[in-house]
């Protein structure tokens, strides 16, 4: 064997310890579960209300990161400032914490004891327990993976198109609009997909924060959680389905952005 | 320089390989206890007999279906006597023994306004109990099931969360998510003070006993007899005494 000929095999046979790995818990779920099984676990009334309360809250924070997000994440790319790089490190910061620590962290910042507490009692607002800290639980843990891509995919942008909508007498909130946000759509609807998968699957912060109430808080990997104790069939059949929807989401992401993207490659 | 490079990382693998029972010949007891047994048991089996013990808290529900998947601990102690009978009747548990009882009580925070198990039912007061598949759950119930049937629902109506274990449930007390919770005394004693227990009336309280067996095919089933035998006279009983338990009956 000549002194390079080893190095492709390796590749290859790294690449098939990888795909092995990864695959076989996720094939084993399908193969554990017979199809009826999986049609008869979306047939119980607990599962379905879990599914649509996480379709749901999932729909509700992702709508706030990406709102918020998406200029937050423009402005981070585009401009430079003293202390950029500290803020840039403290919005990555919840995508290292783990989901425990996210709990509690959530509990002690908003909860009835947390330092904003009492500022939101006055307020009337109740997140703990409540549906509403569902959606504050998903969009703490998940919004960091929209954000960092986001920024990314301002940052490559060429900036002479940016410069030269300008000069061509286009407004700052007009090239963003109009220029930015097309340009980097691939990465946002990148970011946009990393962002649902983890608030899909978050688990740690919601029981901490939000509890686990049916059709209230108790979200599908709560649901699954609740059943892995009596029984483990129901609780493999409610993972089968998230699976099935967050890869249904993950594809239909893809094929949108495949097919916003071609024409602007051919123009 | 390649060959050096290999070296090292066959160094490195030996040595992580060594690193994984650096305890030298002493016996590893694995122990999935219920969760309410954390704080007692955390503080007795250091070691025990000569052995390193390692402990496993969750829910006993939780514990039970990880043993059913094939997880081998050497022994298995749940905060009621039905799991652990039933996962001897599937032949994966040694005969149980009831080692320690407990008492179901009603727990509040320093400042909240109930007073009984009947201000449960006010509207507006939030409750948090244990799931229905882990043991405090299930004595939940069987309290909630003692009352008249409209103050049962009125109760059920007030639970926020069910809680997956029992210190599930003292974390949403202790945050002050929730008004009361239904808890064993001895982890209102393990908060020092910050929570408050209310003894429900005798004719509603039930009868808590934890049970412990030795699993099947455990690796150290000599060593796991004697921490079974331990829990109810030795060192963890003593611990378990301290910690609010009471004595194995009969």
């Amino acid at each position: 064997m000549s002194a390079r000929a080893w190095f492709p095999p390796l590749l290859a046979s790294a690449l098939a310890l990888a795909l092995v790995f990864l695959m076989l818990p996720v094939v084993a779920i399908f193969v554990d579960t017979s199809p009826a099984r999986l049609i008869d676990s979306l047939g119980d009334e607990g599962s379905r209300e879990a599914l649509w309360l996480s379709l749901r809250t999932t729909a509700v924070a992702l709508a706030t990161i990406v709102v918020v997000g998406t200029p937050a994440a423009y402005l981070l790319a585009t401009r430079s400032f003293r202390g950029r790089s500290l803020v840039v490190t403290l919005i990555e910061l919840p995508l290292v914490l783990p989901p425990a620590v996210a709990g509690i962290a959530l509990l002690a910042a908003l909860g009835p004891k947390g330092i904003l507490g009492g500022a939101l009692e006055d307020a009337g607002i109740e997140l703990v327990l409540q549906t509403a800290g569902v959606v504050v639980a998903l969009t703490f843990v998940a919004s960091p993976f929209y954000v960092r891509l986001a920024q990314a995919a301002f940052q490559a942008i060429d900036p002479t198109l940016l410069e030269a909508s300008r000069t061509l007498g286009a407004s700052e909130a007009r090239t963003f609009v109009r220029i930015a946000i097309p340009a980097a759509m691939p990465g946002l609807t990148a970011g946009a997909a990393l962002a649902l998968g983890r608030a899909l699957g978050e688990f740690g912060a919601t029981l901490m924060f939000a509890g686990s109430f049916e059709g209230i808080t108790q979200t599908v990997p709560l649901a699954i959680y609740a059943r892995f104790g009596t029984d483990f069939d129901a609780a493999l059949a409610l993972s089968a389905v998230l699976v099935a929807v967050s890869a249904g989401i993950l594809l239909s992401v893809k094929l949108v952005a495949r097919s916003e993207v071609l024409p602007d490659a051919r123009a | 320089m390649r060959a050096a490079a290999w070296a090292a990382v066959a160094a490195a693998a030996l040595l992580a390989g060594c690193g994984g029972d650096g305890g030298g010949d002493s016996p590893r007891l694995v122990v999935s206890a219920a969760a309410s047994l954390s704080d007692a048991l955390g503080s007795c089996s250091r070691s025990f007999g000569g052995a390193d013990v390692k402990l496993s808290f969750a829910g006993s529900d939780e514990l039970a279906a990880q043993l059913r998947r094939g997880v081998k601990p050497d022994v298995y102690a749940a905060a009621n006597t039905e799991l652990p009978e039933e996962l001897h009747r599937e032949g994966l548990l040694g005969t149980p023994r009831g080692f320690a009882t407990n008492e179901l009580v009603l727990a509040v925070s320093e400042h909240s306004g109930v007073r009984s198990v009947d201000d449960l039912a006010k509207p507006g007061v939030r409750v948090a109990i244990g799931s229905s598949s882990v043991p405090v759950g299930s004595y939940t119930r069987e309290v909630l099931g003692r009352l008249p049937r409209a103050r049962t629902r009125a109760i059920l109506g007030n639970v926020r969360s069910n809680e997956p274990d029992v210190k599930g449930v003292i974390g949403k007390l202790s945050q002050a998510a929730v008004d009361a919770g239904f808890v064993y005394r001895s982890d209102v004693t393990a908060t020092g003070g910050r929570l408050r227990a209310i003894h429900l009336p005798r004719e509603l309280r039930p009868m808590v006993v934890y049970a412990a067996g030795v699993v099947k095919g455990a690796g150290e089933g000599q060593a796991a007899g004697r921490y079974v035998r331990g829990l109810a006279s030795g060192r963890c009983a003593a611990a378990l005494r301290r910690a609010g338990f009471g004595p194995p009956p009969g």
